[in-house]
């Protein structure tokens, strides 16, 4: 079942779906806001005062990396991470549809209720 | 950055209308009146815990069945369905996919009817999707996952 290629070109719910769930997850959504706030930053400095362990964050880390919503560069002996806004602009891009699709269906039910 | 975050699990439409609340209801509920600000020609009414179905009737899509399980229907209150959004290509079959829940909260203002929409479960990853990025993926990830706890816990 490919699902890759759509008529449209545009963002397909398949497509953005493991992004939502790596999102899916508070941890992993504070990580990103922390990640998203500055510069790529390694699983140490992730890790310092965030309450959780090394192995946690790492995890964490990966699944963000595997959605492709951060990717992991070598620094020296370090990994770094870092946003990766591509998929994010392709959730954009499917919500953004998905919500103006509901703004036009609600001006039409105004119109119907209000005639 | 925090919009997509805060976006990301729901979106969430609100509206004034110009209109008593049971008229909204009618409007919500009844699968005619439904149909015309939907744009679907339903074949029957809806009930909750069934499914209903239908045709999208704006241009170019007419071919495209349209289909969703209505979960609540609270009088005047809740109307609620599942189903999948932007489901627009004939040529796939959604069913086997995680459906998002749609939610109709209506409220009495002074002026009318303040209409709340929910629509949620957008991170639910669809069962073969996740089979088939399993498949694709080097080994699995649970083994990937693996893999990372073995070095981690062996290079603390």
């Amino acid at each position: 079942m490919s699902r890759s290629i759509r008529n449209n070109g545009e963002s397909a719910p398949d497509a953005v779906a493991p992004v939502f769930a790596a999102l899916g997850d508070g941890t992993r959504l504070r990580l990103l806001a922390r990640l998203s706030e500055g510069d790529a930053c390694s699983i140490s400095k992730q890790t310092e005062g965030s309450g959780l362990t090394r192995q946690a964050i790492t995890k964490h880390l990966r699944v963000l990396q595997k959605a492709r919503v951060v990717r992991c560069v070598r620094s020296g002996r370090e990994s770094l991470f870092a946003v990766d806004p591509e998929p994010l602009t392709e959730i954009r891009a499917y919500l953004e549809r998905v919500s103006r699709q509901w703004d036009e269906r609600l001006l039409r039910l105004k119109a119907l209720v209000e005639e | 950055m925090d919009s997509v975050l805060s976006q990301t699990n729901t979106i969430r439409k609100q509206i004034e209308l110009a209109a008593p609340v049971s008229r909204v209801w009618r409007a919500l509920t009844d699968c005619r009146e439904f149909g015309e600000w939907f744009r679907v020609k339903l074949d029957g009414p809806f009930t909750a815990g069934d499914v209903s179905r239908g045709r999208i009737t704006w241009p170019g899509h007419e071919h495209v069945v349209w289909e969703a399980g209505a979960q609540r229907i609270e009088p005047e209150s809740l109307f609620s369905f599942k189903w999948h959004p932007d489901s627009v290509d004939p040529e796939i079959d959604y069913s086997p996919e995680t459906p998002t829940l749609v939610e109709f909260w209506l409220e009495a203002t002074a002026t009318g009817t303040l209409l709340v929409v929910t629509e949620s479960g957008f991170e639910e990853v669809p069962e073969a999707r996740r089979a088939e990025a399993f498949l694709r993926n080097d080994g699995g990830w649970t083994q990937q996952m693996k893999n990372i706890e073995d070095y981690v816990a062996q290079h603390p």
